[in-house]
């Protein structure tokens, strides 16, 4: 955990990490109400905790296997990127950060690629982990965004992100920042296709990701409670020194604000995703249904 | 008053001879003075090129930060005729963090926005320090697409420590403001340019900077946080921010190293506010040279041109 502790203000951090007073893989706290839950359980219940409803942090391969039809889909391939060009160091060197995130969470770097179907459709799907460094987008996580869209491109199918980040990777400095136009020309690419991006943003979302391609969306959905912004919490009250309302930046917050189109509960996201693409992809008449009659 | 930085003392301590100097050889016309004048002057010139011959990633923070350094408004009044702002979102609000307006520079109409930090009390409190709100942001986006629709260039001087973090900026959508603007400087037909004149910081500067060329001043920053912001998230020590401003390869020279950015154009000795008339000259040049290279491209060209330039960064 160290390195979230390096990266990650504390606002968000304590909303993120419970500590573990508990056996491991046995029970989980849960970060809003304090109740203990049998992993188990939690698992089964899409890493939402019954009773409190709080959105757990999920993992991108069980997040990509709840998203597809039968839980199936295949990984799509992400070119290399440059290694270390700043040769950064602090007291780690960053290939060393890199590889022990690789060997903590199992995965290449911040953003995962999966492509299958969705109520039968072609669909990609982008999944970024926070537990990767903070979901930090740098060379590696930009190529995939890149690489996911010119897939869709290819199957002419819709591109789905779920996305969760603290921001910029500092330790890629101004290869980092230049992700934000990268990102930005694939989502153009997408639109130019006229091909359907959706957006979920999931907890947390800020910095340099949602000021480029996190938010630009053709349909923006919100997991209850994420938070969602562009600066954290921590130094927007250190610059205006006030106390921040009560829900700032949450995902309920974002929708009366006029942010996001929709407040999804996880339950719900795979019927809502299907259903989205299904009206956006499949513009001839289907067999006209009757609304069922209201009580 | 000539403002010192802290690294030009050696210099401020010879200059501060000449000036007394000069003050009793105004009273006195005597040889020996203007011999020791002559030999001070030249002592001066030759410590200062060698202090701005070596600037640290943190030294040429500084003077990017200096406030003497020339800033939007300046460059303005020198380059452009027929200058004429334009305001407001069309939604919200005019913020004046972001000006922007037509204008003839070399005697084409083009559009020129960029941030003002402003260079004293009054206007500094105006400009909001140079750190825009999502309204500046907006602008920006409705001038640039005015200029796409009436093919005039896009010119943008950057010069800003980031976005503006407050609460209201967060509601009104910070983040969605400068994702759009990005997308729109992707989209123009028409080529745009950008000269880093100060600080470039983070996605508040790569919002109006996603240009055809990019062009920086030889000691101007450019970075995806701010030296005191990395080294406050990385160390949660803001004093690092010397370290962090080395790590991140932040200057004008790393950067065009890296590719990340097209022209480095060289300061007046001791910096641009040491001069900012030739500052402001050689820029105007390099902005010129920039625009005129893509004469005769189309719409189709200039767009692709400027993707693929942003998508081949950081590639095997």
């Amino acid at each position: 955990m160290s390195w979230i502790n390096n990266v990650v203000p504390p606002k968000i951090r304590s909303f993120l990490i419970t500590k573990k007073d508990t056996p491991e893989n046995l029970w989980v706290k849960c970060p809003d109400s304090g109740q203990l839950v049998f992993h188990k359980d939690l698992e089964n219940n899409l890493f939402v905790v019954p009773g409190s409803d709080f959105h757990m942090k999920m993992d991108a391969r069980t997040r990509l296997a709840t998203t597809f039809d039968e839980g199936r889909w295949d990984e799509i391939a992400v070119g290399e990127v440059l290694s270390d060009p700043l040769r950064f160091r602090d007291e780690k060197r960053y290939v060393d950060k890199l590889k022990e995130a690789r060997t903590k969470t199992g995965l290449n770097d911040a953003v995962k690629l999966g492509s299958g179907h969705i109520d039968g459709r072609d669909a990609v799907v982008a999944v970024q982990t926070f537990d990767f460094m903070g979901g930090s987008l740098g060379m590696a996580a930009g190529e995939a965004i890149v690489t996911g869209a010119e897939h869709a491109l290819k199957l002419k199918a819709p591109f789905i992100l779920f996305a969760a980040s603290g921001g910029a990777r500092m330790h890629e400095g101004m290869f980092s920042l230049m992700q934000m136009p990268r990102t930005t020309v694939a989502v153009n690419r997408l639109k130019r296709a006229g091909l359907p991006y959706i957006v979920v943003l999931t907890n947390p979302t800020t910095g340099g990701v949602t000021a480029s391609y996190a938010m630009l969306g053709d349909i923006h959905i919100a997991e209850p409670g994420a938070l969602i912004g562009f600066a954290g919490p921590r130094v927007i009250e250190q610059t205006v020194r006030e106390k921040l309302p009560e829900g700032f930046q949450r995902a309920e917050y974002l929708q009366e604000h006029g942010m996001v189109d929709m407040v999804v509960h996880r339950r719900d996201m795979r019927a809502t995703l299907a259903r989205l693409c299904g009206l956006l992809m499949d513009r001839r008449p289907v067999a006209a249904q009757l609304p069922a009659a209201a009580e | 008053m000539r403002l010192y930085l802290d690294f030009e003392k050696p210099v401020a301590e010879i200059e501060a001879k000449i000036e007394e100097l000069r003050q009793v050889s105004s009273n006195e016309d005597s040889i020996n003075i203007s011999e020791e004048l002559t030999r001070l002057e030249v002592k001066a010139a030759k410590a200062l090129a060698e202090l701005y011959a070596a600037l640290t990633p943190w030294q040429k923070t500084q003077v990017a930060r200096h406030p003497q350094r020339p800033h939007f408004s300046d460059y303005c009044r020198s380059l452009m005729t027929d200058f004429t702002p334009l305001a407001g979102d069309r939604a919200f609000g005019e913020d004046e963090a972001i000006v922007g307006g037509l204008g003839r520079f070399r005697g084409r109409s083009i559009c020129l926005i960029g941030q003002e930090k402003g260079s004293d009390i009054d206007s500094r409190i105006k400009h909001n320090f140079g750190m825009a709100r999502p309204e500046g942001y907006r602008k920006a986006v409705r001038l640039m697409e005015l200029a796409d629709r009436f093919d005039l260039p896009v010119v943008s001087l950057v010069d800003t420590a980031g976005a503006f973090p407050g609460i209201e900026a967060e509601e009104r959508g910070q983040a969605e403001a400068i994702a759009r603007s990005t997308q729109t400087c992707l989209e123009l037909g028409v080529p745009n340019v950008a000269a880093i004149i100060g600080e470039g910081g983070s996605g508040g500067a790569i919002a109006i900077a996603t240009a055809n060329s990019v062009i920086m001043l030889e000691h101007s920053i450019y970075s995806v946080i701010s030296p005191e912001g990395a080294a406050s998230i990385l160390w949660r020590d803001p004093a690092r921010a010397q370290d962090a401003a080395t790590n991140m390869k932040i200057t004008a020279q790393d950067l065009l190293r890296f590719a990340i950015i097209d022209t480095v154009v060289a300061e007046p000795a001791g910096g641009a506010h040491r001069d900012p008339d030739a500052a402001i000259a050689a820029m105007g040049d390099a902005v010129a040279d920039a625009l005129h290279g893509f004469d005769g491209w189309s719409r189709e060209q200039v767009k692709a041109a400027r993707a693929d330039k942003f998508l081949a960064i950081g590639r095997r």
